[in-house]
Parts: structure tokens; sequence; C-alpha cells
């Protein structure tokens, strides 16, 4: 599967569109780490274990919306945009869309 | 002694502040010290934010690489941000916060994009986005999030 975020695929043509895809994943840290973070927060600096979480669950996302393209029969999602929304206190949601093509 | 013991609410906000003061102030010298040392040393790695088309036959292949970073602020600069709101004018104290955070993430970008042999990155686009517990209440933002991500391209040599 192949996955960019310009509206072609470099170096290969585009047969087919299939529409829009998207994946979504909603996280909250547990508690150990929200304490860690609001120790961090007096002195400030780099929350690693939100970089971390953050970063899984892109993926996650990445993978919900490439799988849907797979259903749909696609072999490349182009065009590919990423927002993040904190939907509750301590949790965040993760969120991926792009267009399902075929390329040669 | 007996003033720290009577007044203990006001001595541990000094503590706080003193602490975030220093802990924060060096945190940030040596975060840009990295940043710039690291910026130095990928400048030869060509990133772009336009779309680039590419003739025939020149580009191997093609995938999303993405860096991101959680970046908070201090105590005492949490303090000077709430000061400046009641005057208004520019608040320092953030900028800085989200120019390393941003620089952080284009740097882990351009890290992963290199470590997977690409030869240029590009589309690159930046979302930033306020999170932590305080990010539901408005106007307190603890800490922010910045992505960065793009097309790497690995190009055939001619």
């Amino acid at each position: 599967m192949i996955v960019t975020n310009v509206n072609h695929v470099p170096g290969r043509k585009i047969l087919e569109h299939y529409g829009i895809v998207q994946g979504s994943t909603v996280r909250a840290k547990h508690v150990g780490r929200d304490i860690m973070a609001s120790f961090k927060n007096l002195v400030g600096g780099e929350l690693k274990g939100y970089t971390e979480l953050l970063q899984e669950a892109r993926e996650e996302a990445t993978q919900r919306m490439t799988t849907q393209a797979r259903q749909l029969g696609a072999n490349a999602v182009i065009n590919v945009r990423f927002a993040t929304s904190s939907v509750a206190q301590g949790a965040a949601e993760l969120f991926a869309y792009g267009t399902a093509v075929l390329v040669e | 002694m007996e003033f720290i013991v009577n007044h203990l609410d006001l001595s541990l906000f000094a503590v706080l502040v003193t602490v975030g003061y220093a802990a924060g102030t060096f945190a940030e010298r040596r975060h840009y010290a990295s940043i710039l040392t690291r910026e130095r040393a990928q400048r030869q790695f060509q990133v772009m934010n336009a779309e680039a088309y590419f003739a025939e036959g020149r580009v191997k292949n093609s995938f999303m690489v993405s860096g991101s970073a959680v970046i908070s602020i201090d105590y005492f600069k949490r303090l000077l941000a709430i000061l400046r709101n009641i005057f208004g004018g520019r608040v320092k104290a953030y900028e800085s916060l989200v120019d390393r955070a941003r620089r952080e993430a284009i740097l882990r970008m351009k890290e992963e994009a290199l470590t997977r042999g690409a030869d240029m990155v590009v589309n690159l686009r930046l979302e930033t986005a306020a999170i932590g517990n305080a990010a539901n209440r408005r106007g307190r933002i603890g800490s922010v999030e910045v992505l960065a991500y793009g097309t790497a391209v690995t190009l055939n040599k001619t």
C-alpha cells in the first residue's frame, strides 16, 4: 500500500479513483502518564509519554484508513491529511483521511 | 522560618515559580542548542512544502513520513502569559514554545526520511493541536503538539 500526501503518486499513473477513505482512533493515556505529565508541566519541556501515545494512535488511524482502502480494491492512498482534536478531558482523537486510488 | 510555616501556600507558589523558571530556562536553552546542531547537520536534505512533479522514470518510490513533538510550558512562563493576557501584546513565552515544537517535529520527520533512505521530502504540512488536561478549558493551553508530515521520495540515480 502506497501512502502519500501529494495529489498523485510520484512516478506512477493513476488508473482509477475510489473516493474518500478514513480512519480514526480516540485514545486516553493512563493515570501514571497523566501524573508524570502534570509534574513535567511545572518545569516545561517535552512530554515523551504523550508524543509516543499520539504517534502510536496516528499509526493506528493510518492503518484503519489503509484497511478501508484495501477493502475497496485500491493499492494506494493519496492526498492524506491528519487532524487532531481533544474530545474529552485527557482523551484525544486522531483522524486520517485520504483518497483511495488504483495505480499501475 | 515562622513566615514560611505561616504562609505555606505562598511559599509553595514561590518555590514552584523558581523551580519552573530555573528548570524551564535550562531545558529551553539545551533544546535550542540541540535543534541548531541537528538543523545544521541536515541542511543538505531538501524539504519543500509545494507539490513536486518529476520527469518520468525519475522516481523510484515514495512513502509518507511524519514526526511529532509534544512540548509543555513551565510554571513561570505560564504565569507570564497570564499576566500578558491583562495588558495584551506579544506573548514571547508561547512563541518560543510553538517554535521549538515545530522545529523539533520537522527535524524528526527529516530523521525518519533519512533513515528510510529518501532523497527529498515534498508537500510538507504542519498541524498544531493544544493537548493535555487544560486543553478543553478556554485560554489555558499547557502543552502543544506539532505534527509534521510529508511525502518522502526516493530518486533513481542518473
